[in-house]
């Protein structure tokens, strides 16, 4: 049954009238009223027809969440978030499920077309059939189409909404389901456990090279939603799995939360790859509005010989704080993180990742390249730490950053932290501006200011650029010069 | 017959010292013009003047290109218009294939000149021939723009530019500098492939050996921001037996 019409009967099998807080109800969506308490958590889980444990798991979380305070030590300042102020759930509305992709909303399809979802997977959405792309599409906290279910379950894959795989898979998420980030890891992480409304479930089998990359789009659509989405991959023993994930939203005035939780596990021999490209709404020319991201993602490589990478491409949002990390578990396993963070207007990004070496000749590799314009402030933050059993840890640390005019701010905060005497850390650093003379050279070529300045910044960010899959390359290139636009002048 | 490059009393300056004092020069379609002059006349200033570079200030005079007036242009649109500077000193870009870089830069200008852009396959061969004949290996394209290239390289690599984005005007800037024999061989090829009855061409060069590979039509000698004498390319060989020292002195 597909996802679409089960989440759809799911919602209509709750007697909604019984809910003391009732609904507010539009054209487009439900949504559990402002505020958060235990009967919110409730209501949504009750929403999405969870088991008990699943229940008691986010109330324990909303107990500890009740307990933190918000963390100040990042380099971003935003005012006082009222968390009684935001929306906690919302879901898309239809009056009958879709049978066939072909009777799914037009004004669905009509939006991912304005998101700028690529050619080949609105091919997905409009049914053509041998595309290698699947799309997990998620409009606001549900997922309303999923795709290529049948090919990859041929191949034992499981690829699914975490509200189906809660349904279908209940022992698997038990399982792993805040295992790499615990419920009380940080104050996001801990509010997203009580609250996640939906997000992606992925499990590779023993030995499975997964035959297409896993692509998921988000987009923020309702206003003052939290968006809350939960995110949990699973590489059993020698398999491989490629996951994308491309984000952006539309012009909104309200500051829009979003803390995302991602959990990612590598066993024995197996390899992850986690590609992100994050463009949601930075905020208007003043700093007004905007996307807050606290997001919090972590990879285990709990397996020997397991590999995690993660690749993000930052150019959304007004702030964000997100650290993707690994966690050198098994033996001989290796963690990558490349990045490229561009902040414009009033931007402000704190990033970078965390190399936690555990197990033996872990290795690790971090490429970082900020850039910032404008009036925004761009960090990069990091660790890489070795633990006393962490024989023959190896890290490699490359942070560049590039600066545009002079209003705007770029840092590096490395921490190194090595116990066993073994280990072998290195960190190179530049930072630079685009010069005068590059900026002529380019334009007495042809090319005006701005396409001279997406061309010097793609040449800055080309190490990491080449580590993204085909799909996102063209895509990210046109992006970084959007994202510059009117940065010089 | 409109000229090429019409350049009347021009003055400028860099952070407020003059340093083109009333310079006027006419170059007409299919003519190759040198500048020949010591050090700090103000050879490189005028080719930085006539591509638009920032912080040369025109204060007085005129350019016109095809009677368009020049000094209104953006460095792009004088690009666009025709005007190629291959440079003294190349700038490195790094990241940046040369092959993308020229892609990017051909198309631009097709674009600002409102030209279809070259398909993939069409750039290629075309780049191809040209790098050929001017020694620039497939390696080489491949290539950060001028990164880690050495001298010969970066100019050879200049050229290159300048034959697959067919200007009108050709500006080059002590091109031979840092070339030994062979590399200055190869340029001059290229840029001799380059001549034609509608192009024209400024040489500046201190010395009189890219000369006698690149036989101008018309010499001219600059002092302190000015011309100061024209004559033919018998007026090369003569400074190079009786050197710049009469100039210097005399202005």
């Amino acid at each position: 049954m597909p996802a679409v019409r089960e989440t759809v009967e799911q919602v209509r099998s709750i007697d909604v009238d019984k809910y003391k807080y009732g609904f507010f109800t539009d054209i487009e969506s439900e949504k559990a009223p402002k505020g958060l308490n235990e009967d919110i958590v409730r209501f949504i889980s009750a929403k999405k027809g969870e088991p008990e444990w699943m229940l008691e798991w986010r109330l324990d979380a909303l107990k500890r969440w009740r307990t933190m305070s918000e963390p100040t030590w990042a380099r971003v300042s935003y005012p006082k978030i009222d968390f009684q102020d935001l929306y906690y759930y919302a879901a898309p509305k239809q009056s009958a499920g879709p049978q066939t992709l072909d009777d799914v909303d037009p004004e669905l399809l009509r939006t991912y077309e304005k998101l700028g979802i690529p050619l080949r997977e609105q091919e997905i959405l409009a049914g053509v059939e041998n595309s290698r792309v699947a799309v997990d599409a998620v409009f606001d906290s549900v997922s309303v189409v999923t795709t290529f279910k049948k090919e990859l379950a041929k191949h034992g894959v499981i690829f699914c909404s975490m509200s189906e795989a809660l349904r279908e898979h209940p022992e698997l998420v038990r399982k792993y389901l805040g295992s790499v980030v615990p419920v009380s890891d940080n104050y996001y992480a801990t509010l997203n456990s009580a609250v996640f409304s939906d997000g992606s479930f992925v499990y590779v089998p023993k030995g499975v090279r997964c035959p297409m990359e896993l692509s998921t789009y988000f987009r923020i659509n309702e206003k003052q939603t939290g968006q809350f989405e939960r995110t949990l991959i699973i590489a059993d023993e020698g398999s491989y799995v490629s996951y994308l994930e491309g984000c952006t939203a539309p012009s909104r005035d309200e500051n829009q939360l979003h803390a995302a939780v991602v959990e990612l596990i590598a066993l024995d021999d197996a390899e992850i790859k986690y590609s992100t490209v994050q463009n949601w709404y930075p905020g208007d020319a003043d700093g007004k509005g905007g996307v807050y991201n606290f997001v919090t993602k972590r990879g285990d490589c709990r397996g020997r010989n397991s590999k995690i990478s993660w690749t993000q491409v930052e150019t959304g949002s007004a702030i964000t704080w997100k650290y993707p990390s690994c966690i050198l578990r098994g033996d001989n396993s290796r963690g990558e993180f490349y990045s490229i963070a561009i902040s414009n207007g009033h931007q402000q990004i704190d990033s970078g990742t965390k190399m936690v070496h555990l197990g033996k000749n872990t290795s690790s590799r971090i490429i970082s390249k900020g850039i910032a314009a404008g009036f925004s402030e761009n960090t990069y933050r990091g660790l890489v730490s070795a633990h006393k059993k962490a024989t023959n840890a190896r890290n490699f640390t490359q942070c560049d950053s590039l600066l545009i005019g002079d209003r705007c701010g770029a840092h590096t905060v490395p921490y190194i932290e090595a116990k066993n005497a073994s280990a072998v850390f290195e960190h190179e650093a530049t930072t630079s501006k685009i010069s005068d003379d590059q900026m002529f050279y380019c334009m007495s070529r042809g090319l005006g200011e701005e396409e001279a300045v997406a061309l010097i910044v793609n040449g800055f960010v080309r190490d990491v650029i080449q580590q993204l899959p085909m799909e996102f390359m063209v895509e990210t290139q046109k992006l970084i010069g959007i994202s510059l636009e009117g940065s010089v002048g | 017959m409109t000229a090429l490059l019409e350049i009347k009393d021009l003055h400028a300056q860099v952070e407020e010292q003059e340093i083109l004092k009333g310079l006027s020069l006419t170059v007409n379609p299919g003519e190759v013009h040198a500048i020949m002059g010591p050090n700090g006349s103000g050879k490189s200033t005028l080719s930085y003047v006539l591509a638009g570079k920032d912080d040369y200030e025109v204060t007085g005079g005129e350019v016109a290109l095809q009677g368009e007036d020049l000094l209104e242009m953006e460095p792009d649109e004088r690009a666009a218009a025709g005007v190629f500077l291959a440079f003294q000193y190349p700038v490195e870009i790094p990241g940046v294939a040369t092959m993308t870089f020229l892609r990017t830069a051909l198309n631009a200008q097709r674009k600002a000149r409102g030209e279809a852009e070259l398909s993939t396959p069409e750039f290629m061969r075309l780049v191809r021939e040209k790098a050929d004949k001017l020694g620039v290996s497939q390696e080489m394209l491949k290539r950060p723009v001028n990164t880690g290239f050495s001298g010969g390289e970066k100019k050879r690599a200049e050229i290159l530019q300048m034959s697959v984005l067919e200007p009108r005007l050709c500006i080059l800037d002590e091109t031979d500098s840092g070339l030994d024999i062979d590399a200055l061989r190869i340029v001059a090829d290229g840029v001799n492939a380059l001549r034609s009855p509608d192009r024209g061409m400024v040489v500046i060069t201190h010395y009189q050996r890219l000369l006698d590979y690149i036989v101008p039509d018309i010499v001219h000698v600059m002092s302190r921001g000015r011309i100061v004498r024209t004559g033919g390319p018998e007026l090369a060989k003569e400074l190079e037996a009786s050197g710049y020292a009469a100039y210097t002195e005399a202005a």
